[in-house]
């Protein structure tokens, strides 16, 4: 099953490394990983998304709580919450497809945020799988370039990750 | 009061009254060296190769009890280092790892000796610091012992660049720690121990299953105590050897893939398994779903969560200092119902059955001298009271089976890991923190190959130890199985071009005795034992080429599927 864990870091530089090389060396999945300063800037605030039976991701929030760097873990798929993404996509916007483009963003609730005589980039934030419809919707051939920032979560109510 | 980097250090470990150093001077750790050389509380200890290093000092960790200290140069230096980490980390031993490292202005150069230490130790520490600031030198000290000795003990590397140890600040250490990301639980919780308390009194069929947790934690104590309360069979595995005095009528030995009958059967078939300070190692409990087939409930105590239904799925976690949750137990059970022994007497009357299979038996020979009995002189000679540091291999199982010990912090060995080569330093950093004890190291003609330089050492500071030597002029575990397992095919696994070890030790300036007949072993023990307490002696023992490690557990296959010395499966 698919897991969004959220942490609380030590902003030391090799945090991350730590992170990702404890994924690597015990084989566990990573999607995507998520990391920048939070509003007190001795921490930062990571959001990886995992998956794996129960047992795995038990393991996994347990080995990143052994990491001296990590403060505090929440794997927020446990209770309600809401993933944000956000999408930069580059798509040609010559003749017949400027408009079709134009009007496909609006569908989506993007934005257009930069515009030339044969392209536009379009920002998009969702969750993933809204991300993914929005690019399947794309003509292929119109489809220049695409960049993912990665999942971050956050719990909803009163859940909360603070120290 | 303002010192150098260098001063600093020197000044750090006095104040964790470290008394040696195990190390190798190199260029990046040259200021380091020079304060060393200017005070006389730490003495420096000049290995002949930084895995030694690392070795000894962690070998003076597992028999004292303090966290060991090693220093080693850059690139090189650092990289001979890692084995002796790793070896640690695996047996979560507490060590403190000080490397130099090229100056700060000079790193991500490619400078000459310089190796990201901190990127290459980093999966086989507990953590790692690199300091690049004077003025966080100290602090990070502090830290870096503070780490290393508590909670689920370990292994951590302070890189220190050569600037820094050169740059000056004002030297405060540090009374206190804390580090909001870092807080090890050491009491288990309450409620767990009530209910673990309960299901131990409720099981027909106890059983505990006692690790290095014990021996970290220093709680051999309470464990015999809490035994004894509860009137339950007990195994310590390799790594928990002397958590538990092993002439006690309730110690079934050591479990696993060369654990005996009567602790395989008792752990597969108990009701209630108190495991502590242990982690079901896949060479204790052999097939993972073959243990779990059998129904029984489990409780695990540990200080690492991680630790705890990682591989076998427990009923009763508990989270906590083994020690501390001992005394929680006894506290718990002596305030309450008493154990009921009639509960328990169908089981012991299974496990002395199963005891009296005799597992450990085996042939003597008039002609080949075999490995067990030279384990047995040894322990008769030595009463038993000695430091034995173990190689790893046959020799290292045979050690485990007939050296029966008593007492914790008296048996040095590579568990986890499984390390060539450590026995000879690991008996050096023994013998250092010990210099009253009889320190022994048991080896085969393998592994003593892979450090055997530290004989330098040894003579340089007078370490008198007992090497003995086991040669069966193979690889002898590696024979073992390609014997079983690969056809009888000895790939790699033969010695030939060995030195002759007795004139090797006399040109290191020891003693060295060769053995030839079973006859003579036990009064060649005696003449090193003896006559020659003061220096080492290098005893040679052509042993049994054919011997192999019974009883066993072939890979794959569960605890009760063993195979005895007599080739009977006894599944």
């Amino acid at each position: 099953m698919r897991h969004v864990i959220s942490l609380l870091i030590e902003n030391e530089s090799g945090a991350l490394s730590r992170v990702s090389g404890l994924f690597s060396a015990r084989g566990y999945n990573i999607e995507s990983l998520t990391v920048a300063p939070t509003e007190d800037e001795s921490m930062s605030r990571m959001t990886l998304v995992t998956s794996g039976s129960n047992e795995i991701i038990e393991q996994i929030t347990k080995q990143l709580n052994k990491l001296v760097d990590v403060i505090k873990i929440i794997d927020l798929s446990e209770a309600p919450n809401i993933e944000r993404e956000l999408l930069l996509v580059k798509v040609r916007a010559t003749g017949a497809a400027r408009e079709e483009m134009k009007r496909m963003s609006d569908i989506f609730r993007a934005r257009i945020i930069d515009v030339t005589d044969t392209s536009y980039v379009i920002e998009l934030t969702g969750n993933d799988r809204k991300l993914d419809a929005f690019i399947a919707a794309i003509d292929p051939a119109l489809l220049v370039e695409t960049v993912r920032s990665g999942t971050c979560g956050i719990g909803r109510g009163e859940r909360v990750l603070k120290l | 009061m303002v010192l150098t980097g260098a001063e600093i250090l020197v000044r750090c470990l006095q104040e964790e009254k470290v008394n040696y150093v195990f190390g190798y001077p190199g260029g990046a750790v040259l200021f380091l060296y020079d304060a060393l050389f200017q005070q006389d509380d730490i003495r420096h200890v000049l290995v002949r190769h930084e895995q030694a290093a690392v070795h000894a000092a962690d070998g003076y960790a597992r028999s004292s009890g303090q966290v060991g200290v090693a220093l080693v140069t850059s690139g090189p230096g650092a990289t001979n280092a890692v084995t002796g980490i790793a070896t640690a980390y695996y047996d979560s031993v507490p060590l403190v790892v000080i490397s130099g490292q090229v100056a700060t202005a000079f790193i991500g150069q490619d400078a000459f000796q310089e190796v990201d230490t901190v990127g290459v130790t980093r999966p086989c520490v507990k953590h790692n610091f690199l300091v690049r600031d004077v003025n966080e030198l100290a602090i990070t000290l502090k830290k870096a012992f503070y780490l290393a000795r508590t909670g689920r003990p370990g292994p951590v590397v302070v890189d220190i660049p050569k600037d820094v140890s050169n740059m000056a600040c004002e030297f405060a250490y540090p009374k206190e720690i804390s580090m909001r990301s870092y807080n090890p639980v050491m009491r288990g919780h309450q409620g767990q121990i009530k209910k673990a308390a309960q299901l131990l009194l409720s099981a027909r069929r106890p059983m505990i299953y006692a690790g290095g947790g014990v021996i970290l934690s220093n709680a051999a104590d309470e464990l015999t105590r809490f035994a004894r309360l509860l009137n339950a069979p007990l195994t310590t595995t390799l790594m928990g050897l002397g958590g538990y005095p092993a002439s006690d009528r309730q110690y079934l030995g050591m479990p696993g893939m060369h654990g005996t009958y009567e602790a395989n059967m008792a752990l597969h078939h108990s009701d209630v398994l108190l495991s502590i300070g242990t982690r079901f190692d896949d060479r204790v409990i052999g097939n993972v779903d073959h243990f779990a087939a059998e129904p029984r409930k489990i409780i695990h105590v540990d200080i690492d969560p991680a630790s705890i239904s990682k591989r076998v799925k427990v009923d009763i976690p508990i989270v906590g200092n083994v020690r501390d949750v001992l005394e929680q137990l006894l506290r718990q059970i002596e305030g309450g119902t008493q154990p009921d022994p009639a509960k328990t007497a169908d089981w012991w009357a299974d496990i002395e059955k199963w005891r009296a299979k005799k597992c450990l038996e085996y042939k003597l020979s008039e002609t080949l001298i075999k490995p067990q009995f030279v384990i047995q002189k040894l322990w008769e000679i030595t009463r038993g009271e000695a430091i034995v540091a173990s190689d790893v291999g046959q020799h290292q199982m045979w050690a485990a089976q007939y050296y029966r010990f008593e007492k914790p912090r008296r048996w040095l060995n590579s568990g986890g890991l499984g390390t060539m080569g450590v026995g000879l330093p690991y008996a050096m950093g023994a013998q250092l923190a010990n210099p009253k004890a009889t320190v022994a190291c048991i080896t085969g003609e393998g592994s003593i190959q892979m450090n055997i330089q530290e004989l330098s050492t040894c003579r340089q500071f007078r370490l008198p130890l007992k090497i003995c030597l086991l040669n069966n002029r193979y690889l002898g575990m590696v024979r073992q199985w390609q014997q079983m397992f690969h056809g009888q095919r000895y790939s790699g696994s033969y010695m030939d071009s060995l030195p002759d070890f007795v004139k090797l030790a006399e040109s290191y300036g020891h003693i060295g005795i060769r053995v030839e007949k079973p006859g003579d072993v036990e009064g060649a023990l005696r003449e090193a034992f003896t006559t020659h307490k003061n220096e080492l002696v290098f005893l040679d023992f052509q042993i049994d080429r054919s011997e192999n490690v019974y009883p066993m557990i072939p890979g794959g296959k569960g605890l009760t599927e063993m195979v005895l010395p007599v080739d009977e499966d006894l599944g």
